[in-house]
């Protein structure tokens, strides 16, 4: 469990409010080791993207401390800057840039932020759309692509940061059920190198297969975590039980 | 059970069917509703076509005879004035021996529009190409250099004038419409309400009165003894004007930008700049483009206001070839013609270029 290897994700008593009076986190104590996998999960609502995004400075937060790999995330551009670079964020709309074409995507963060020479940015993209086996695509544009498909090029894209930490926000609620699969098998090859995942999902198979821990999220606060096993077989919260009958029960 | 699936065969489309008849049966007559407005239309064209026919060529008068116009009257037009004064139109008060200068003057810059929208050429040199084109035609009509004499700047006129002032200010005004835009969604509150100003006060007054302020107070507030030319002046009032319209049109380009594509951008790490000039702006400008269009083509035929502040271009210099000339000041709406066509064919072009530059991003974005 987390506690031998040292933290790269710590939070510390952090909270956050929508406008004045939507308190989305409230106090949220988490450690991620180096290398962990997390699966959270939670009714909608619950904090849950609103936590990962907090990772990554998409969302700020207004009290507390959010330390990623030893640099702390407050209104200093650098600081966020220097997170941004290890941190690999998959979208559940994908966000791919429409203009670009797959390559260009997954090329313009290393070549304008990573200052990388165009043949080696090309390099390292091919690599990561071979990993993701949509290389073919490369020449195309994000809309000419299925789901999925594009799904596995935002993976890829994240990776080409060569990110130490991969934030997924609900990378499969987009997808025709048909096409989940093939983002998910690509997701659980990444579990299996060793980085650093946090992923909001409701894929439960996938949680089994790979999560070092399953966090549940219920109102802005963690209120329960537990390895998969523990969690699904022996909820210990109310809450908890209320929810896995209501996702697994159908 | 034991039903196997049989997916449909697939079957040629049907014949067309084509030929002027078929043509006319669907397009012209497909029902009583398009039959009648058919019927009502080409009796206007058998009535309108002739008379037309009969005023422009038949019994229009073609050469620079002010008699034979003034017996033509009524009858036919009188394209005689248009020989006789075209080169006041064209170039207006510039020194009549030396008109070979705004002639070349303005083909260059047409030149350099042309060059500037055809793909081969948009690589690094178009940006030298324009700052040599520029060079040449301001020395070709300000001269001033061995060989040129000097011409003043209150002495031109005509179709370069008006070129000028267009390109000039499209050029100057089209960055400061993005950064009023950015502005105006800027996180600084002081950015932000200096950009609403701008646009609102801009906005709220009339080009001309843009231009009077420009050309009539701008001198008040510049130190005695600094004057600052009176095309400096009116391209600074057209660019302000232009601007805070254009500001607009492209603000609501970038409102459609989804929101994802700006986190995208931040997660991947791209500073403010890069994000907007790499992601945000490409996908905003290519969804106005009709409307940036507009803005350019209105732009276009406003600078007929600079007439005003005493600057003869194209539709100025055209008052001043015929109302001083009582012979022949009553053939102005032929004269008027004459502008029309190149006011026209230069807006027309415009439009033409906006639909193709559509297609392309069209077929870049294509499913």
């Amino acid at each position: 469990m987390p506690e031998q290897s040292p933290a790269i994700i710590r939070f510390d008593k952090v909270n956050k409010w929508y406008g004045n009076d939507f308190h989305v986190l409230r106090d949220i104590d988490l450690s991620v080791a180096k290398g962990e996998r997390i699966v959270i999960c939670g009714p909608s609502g619950s904090g849950k993207s609103t936590l990962i995004r907090c990772i990554n400075r998409l969302e700020e937060h207004q009290q507390g401390v959010i330390e990623v790999d030893g640099v702390e995330l407050r209104d200093d551009i650098k600081a966020i800057d220097q997170v941004r670079k290890n941190v690999g964020m998959v979208f559940q709309q994908f966000n791919l840039f429409p203009h670009l074409t797959v390559l260009e995507n997954l090329t313009l963060s290393p070549m304008w932020v990573g200052k990388l020479p165009k043949k080696e940015a090309e390099e390292r993209a091919m690599q990561q759309l071979k990993r993701v086996r949509i290389a073919e695509q490369a020449g195309k544009y994000p809309l000419q692509l299925s789901g999925g498909q594009q799904q596995r090029v935002a993976i890829a894209r994240a990776l080409c940061l060569t990110p130490k930490i991969m934030l997924f926000d609900e990378p499969t609620s987009a997808l025709d059920p048909e096409m989940i699969k093939e983002v998910l098998d690509v997701m659980i090859e990444l579990a299996n190198m060793g980085i650093t995942m946090l992923c909001v999902t409701h894929e439960m198979g996938f949680a089994k297969a790979v999560a070092d821990r399953v966090i549940f999220m219920d109102q802005g606060q963690i209120v329960e975590q537990n390895t998969p096993e523990a969690f699904f077989n022996n909820p210990q919260n109310e809450r908890s039980k209320d929810f896995l009958s209501k996702i697994l029960g159908h | 059970m034991g039903t196997q699936f049989q997916p449909i065969a697939p079957r040629p489309s049907p014949v067309r069917q084509s030929g002027p008849l078929v043509w006319a049966r669907r397009n012209l007559f497909a029902d009583w509703r398009s039959s009648l407005f058919t019927l009502i239309i080409g009796a206007v064209l058998v009535w309108a076509l002739p008379r037309l026919w009969q005023w422009v060529i038949a019994g229009a008068v073609f050469q620079p005879d002010p008699n034979a116009c003034q017996a033509a009257r009524g009858v036919g037009a009188c394209w005689g004035v248009i020989a006789e004064k075209y080169r006041v139109i064209l170039f207006g008060r510039y020194p009549y021996d030396e008109q070979w200068r705004p002639l070349v003057a303005t083909l260059l810059m047409v030149a350099t529009v042309v060059v500037s929208c055809m793909r081969v050429f948009w690589t690094r040199w178009l940006a030298l190409i324009w700052v040599a084109s520029l060079a040449g035609f301001f020395v070709l009509m300000g001269g001033g250099v061995p060989g040129l004499s000097k011409v003043r700047t209150e002495l031109w006129g005509g179709l370069p004038l008006t070129l000028m002032l267009a390109v000039l200010s499209l050029f100057l005004a089209f960055p400061l419409a993005v950064l009023v835009a950015l502005g105006r969604r800027a996180r600084l509150p002081a950015i932000r309400t200096i950009s609403v100003l701008y646009v609102e006060l801009v906005r709220g007054v009339p080009l001309i009165s843009v231009l009077f302020m420009a050309s009539f107070m701008f001198p008040l507030f510049v130190p005695q003894g600094v004057t600052v030319d009176v095309l400096v002046r009116v391209v600074a009032g057209l660019t302000l004007f232009i601007a805070a319209y254009m500001a607009e049109t492209v603000r609501g380009g970038l409102q459609a930008v989804p929101k994802g594509q700006f986190e995208a951008a931040d997660s991947l790490g791209l500073g403010y700049w890069q994000a907007q000039r790499l992601i945000v702006l490409p996908q905003a400008l290519s969804m106005v483009v009709p409307s940036i269009m507009n803005t350019f083509i209105s732009l276009f035929k406003d600078t007929s206001l600079v007439t005003i502040v005493s600057l003869y271009e194209l539709t100025g210099a055209l008052a001043l070839a015929l109302n001083s000339d009582v012979q022949w000041r009553p053939f102005k709406l032929e004269a008027y013609f004459f502008i029309t066509l190149i006011y026209f064919s230069g807006c027309f072009a415009m439009s033409r270029y906006s639909l193709w530059v559509e297609k392309q991003l069209a077929a870049s974005k294509a499913r």
